[in-house]
């Protein structure tokens, strides 16, 4: 059985893109772009991006709808906490208020889109506007600093916001290639398990050899990953919340009902309700996901600058709904998934962070990432319609 | 002047699969309403739709005046005084009546340099041309103020200031009040008298009584015959309408029917053009045909037993208990399913595999500890139906969309089997299937029967209604008209009789 290769760059054409702009960066940045430092900073500068996506794709999913206030939202909640933190608070306290208000924030939206069928277009542009002055209202129009070192450890800011090196290794950090090699191990484990179980249920196995090949190359982009992380400080803690989040919502879309009913929703709302399910619940879902997902993008953004501003989170909802886009979610719903917004998200990270290291100047890079969306949906839309 | 100002010749259109006009012919009297006539799926729209340039005919000449022309789209049939109204009209309901009438070709005035629309100019002879129809409205009315009869009624006078000398009416009066009815008759007698030729399509055969001159019969594609309406009568028009011989593809199945699983007493719809007064019963192992024409409201029925439809008043029961469903998940809890006759559109969820298209209706019930699902189960049943109802599909992990129709049909109909219902609605369960799959299809159906199941079809092909069966409600106007119980009973005219009793 042989691989299709056309079939495999359809499917993984991203992620291609993804290494050629890699290359292409690295190249013209005279070898800056892949320096221990940088790819360090490209997970906690865009943790916000991976969290705020992976929210953004269940409401994309379920018909191409979108959030409109979540940078907004993140800047309410990131407020509400700072100036928590501020009157001396327990972070904990505070940390547990921006989350349930994140929620709240998500279920005011989600009951409007849902339930009185405003467009979620409309909705969460009445939201933006209006948590954006309540975050004005909130931190009294000042930057309200955070001084909680644990707080500030914990999500990913400060100067110490890594996980610290257990093994005390010096200007290699063993904790993070263990951490490492402990995950392909995993993840290789899983892909075992899964060709035994569907062996033995009776269903025919892909090749091996196309598994195998999967296999290499992620293993060797894990560890060549955290082997960079390791020759700088290691893992930045933000990291580990991103991680765990890609991680829930990867297992949430694929493995429970109402993932699935998000895609089902997305490919046939009649069908869908036809089906015995309420939509509607399936929407507020979605949108009180979003919310959770800004609180949490609140608290790693809050806490990597280490102080509030009522201009926090502007254009965060248009690099979390390009993250997905580009990482190959349907702009009609049903289509997409938490590996593409992994992808998307890296891919504007590092269009960013090289433009940056060139010099190019701000301006232009915004033309850059606007021309790049484009392409991407173009892409889409393209790959659709020679599908019918 | 040629005695025929419109005629069609040797018309014959083919679609992927279907030959919908085989050499079919129509002349039209200037000064007269021409009746065309057949069942559902006889062609009648299609042939207007290649008169009017909306299909392009594989063969055929059209006619006017004796003159030759050729007409490939409805701009170029308006020009050469053609004109259609359309079964279900499509205004712009916010936009007032004059701008509904001038949609397309505003007339225009110039102020300096730049060509606006003359307002003024376009009220007037809106006003105009409305009392050219006997009807008097203010031109500036929103369209959504008016009834669907008072647009009709627009759309007859648009058609009237093209200067239209040939007017297609497809089923005009089938949401139209008795009033409504009248005024329009009163229109077309006005225009009959001006010389203009008209067809008119419809099933209601005391209309075609009153309203037509000559009555042109269509029959699968066929043209049958074209004859003065003063010489058939109702009976003549159905048998020359259903006239055709039926070949048995149908599998036999054991009619023997057990205790009645669903009752339905006297249900009325909220809405007051849909289904009244319904009753009827399924019994356990039994095939139950839903006939009628199009718009008899056997799908809004159907729809409101499985509670997608607000019921009025009536009862439902099943398995004899009186059941609520007030929304699917209900009506399936009770034991029912149903096949929207709309694949497309409410049936496929077309970006997704064939496992989610199965799946998404018991998901629900295979989890594990409550909440993540249970794949190797849910597998399970999606193998054991992709091998029992022979779906043709690589995996399960195929896009449902990239299947054939028949094979998307019995994806869906693997959905709801996977719920293990006791009572399957079909609505039109083999529209737009090509033969094979359609055969296949009313194997499974016939084994469902056998296996106990209580299946409900709604069907608009005769032959599949007549030959699939056990017994048949017949639906007109949204009442039931009658049952056809003894086998001896089930013919096409008995049938055709009951669906045309408006």
């Amino acid at each position: 059985m042989s691989i299709n290769i056309k079939d495999v760059l359809k499917k993984y054409t991203m992620v291609l893109a993804l290494i050629a702009i890699l290359i292409f960066f690295h190249v013209m940045t005279g070898g800056k772009m892949l320096l221990p430092q940088n790819i360090n900073n490209l997970i906690s500068q865009n943790a916000y991006v991976f969290v705020l996506a992976a929210g953004m794709l269940l409401c994309i999913l379920t018909g191409g709808n979108i959030d409109l206030a979540c940078g907004s939202v993140v800047c309410f909640v990131g407020g509400i906490g700072a100036v928590m933190m501020d009157k001396d608070i327990h972070w904990i306290f505070a940390v547990i208020v921006m989350l349930i208000g994140g929620i709240l924030v998500g279920a005011w939206q989600g009951f409007w889109i849902a339930y009185v069928k405003v467009p979620p277009f409309i909705a969460t542009l009445a939201g933006m506007y209006a948590f954006r002055g309540l975050s004005n209202v909130v931190l009294e129009g000042y930057a309200v600093g955070i001084d909680d070192v644990t707080f500030l450890n914990v999500f990913g800011g400060g100067a110490d916001c890594y996980v610290p090196d257990l093994f005390g290794g010096g200007s290699l950090n063993i904790t993070c290639v263990l951490a490492g090699l402990i995950l392909v191990a995993i993840y290789a484990a899983l892909v075992f398990k899964k060709r035994a179980d569907a062996k033995k249920a009776g269903y025919s196995v892909g090749p091996l050899s196309s598994d195998m090949v999967r296999l290499v190359v992620i293993a060797t982009a894990v560890i060549w990953f955290f082997f960079k992380l390791a020759q700088y400080k290691g893992i930045p803690t933000s990291l580990i919340w991103v991680g765990v989040v890609l991680l829930v919502y990867a297992y949430i879309t694929a493995n429970t009902t109402m993932g699935r009913y998000l895609y089902a929703v997305g490919g046939n709302e009649k069908a869908t309700n036809l089906s015995g399910i309420d939509s509607r619940k399936v929407y507020f879902f979605a949108y009180v996901n979003m919310g959770l997902m800004s609180g949490l993008a609140g608290i790693l953004t809050v806490a990597r600058a280490t102080q509030a501003q009522p201009t926090f989170g502007q254009g965060y909802e248009m690099d979390a709904i390009a993250a997905c886009f580009i990482g190959g979610a349907s702009a009609y719903g049903g289509e997409g998934n938490v590996f593409g917004i992994v992808i998307g998200a890296l891919l504007m990270g590092v269009i960013n962070m090289g433009m940056s290291i060139m010099g190019v100047e701000a301006n232009y890079q915004k033309v850059v990432k606007g021309i790049v969306v484009l392409a991407a949906i173009i892409f889409d839309v393209l790959s659709n319609k020679k599908k019918k | 002047m040629a005695e025929y100002y419109l005629e069609l010749k040797g018309v014959s259109k083919s679609f992927p699969g279907v030959k919908a006009l085989d050499d079919v012919s129509l002349s039209v009297r200037p000064g007269t309403v021409h009746a065309l006539m057949g069942e559902n799926g006889a062609g009648k729209s299609t042939l207007m739709k290649c008169l009017f340039g909306i299909y392009k005919m594989d063969e055929g000449e059209i006619f006017i005046e004796g003159k030759k022309v050729i007409i490939n789209n409805p701009d170029e049939a308006m020009k050469l005084g053609v004109a259609m109204v359309h079964q279900e009209l499509q205004p712009v309901l916010p936009r007032s009546v004059a701008e509904n009438m001038y949609l397309g070709r505003f007339p225009t005035k110039k102020i300096g340099p730049l060509q606006v629309i003359d307002h003024k100019k376009m009220n007037e002879d809106t006003v105009y041309w409305m009392k050219e129809v006997g009807m008097d409205f203010n031109p500036k009315t929103p369209l959504s103020d008016l009834s669907i009869g008072q647009m009709q009624t627009i759309e007859i006078a648009k058609a009237v200031s093209h200067d239209a000398k040939v007017i297609i009416f497809d089923e005009p009066t089938s949401s139209l009040s008795d009033k409504e009815v009248e005024v329009l008759f009163k229109v077309m007698n006005g225009l009959r008298d001006k010389g203009v030729a008209m067809i008119y399509i419809s099933h209601k055969m005391d209309e075609i009584k009153r309203i037509a001159d000559d009555i042109t019969i269509m029959r699968d594609g066929t043209y049958v015959g074209t004859w003065p309406a003063a010489d058939l009568s109702t009976d003549d028009i159905i048998t020359r309408m259903v006239g055709r011989e039926l070949t048995n593809i149908y599998p036999p199945h054991p009619d023997v029917p057990g205790e009645v699983v669903l009752e339905c007493k006297n249900i009325t719809s909220i809405n007051e053009h849909s289904f009244k007064d319904c009753s009827f019963k399924v019994r356990k192992g039994e095939i139950v045909g839903f006939g009628g024409l199009v718009g008899a409201q056997r799908t809004e029925l159907m729809e409101a037993i499985f509670g997608i439809r607000n019921i009025k008043s009536g009862e439902i029961y099943v398995n004899g208990k009186k059941v609520d469903n007030k929304n699917p998940r209900k009506a399936m809890n009770a034991g029912l399913g149903l096949i929207t006759e709309d694949r497309r559109g409410n049936g496929i969820l077309g970006c997704l595999s064939v496992k989610d298209n199965v799946g998404v209706s018991i998901y629900d019930k295979n989890l594990k500890m409550g909440i993540v699902l249970d794949h190797p189960s849910i597998n399970k049943i999606v193998d054991a139906s992709i091998e029992q109802l022979a779906i043709k599909t690589p995996n399960m992990s195929t896009q449902i969309g990239s299947l054939s129709g028949g094979n998307q049909q019995k994806v869906i109909i693997a959905r709801w089997l996977a719920n293990n219902p006791d009572i399957l609605v079909m609505d039109e369960p083999t529209r737009g299937i090509d033969v094979g799959a359609k055969h296949e299809i009313y194997e499974i159906m016939a084994r469902l029967a056998k296996e106990g199941k209580a299946i409900i079809m709604i069907s608009s092909e005769m032959p599949e209604l007549l030959g699939m069966s056990d017994r048949i409600y017949v639906m007109c106007n949204g009442y039931v008209r009658g049952e056809i119980s003894d086998p001896q009973e089930i013919t096409q005219e008995k049938v055709m009789q009951y669906a045309t009793m408006f």
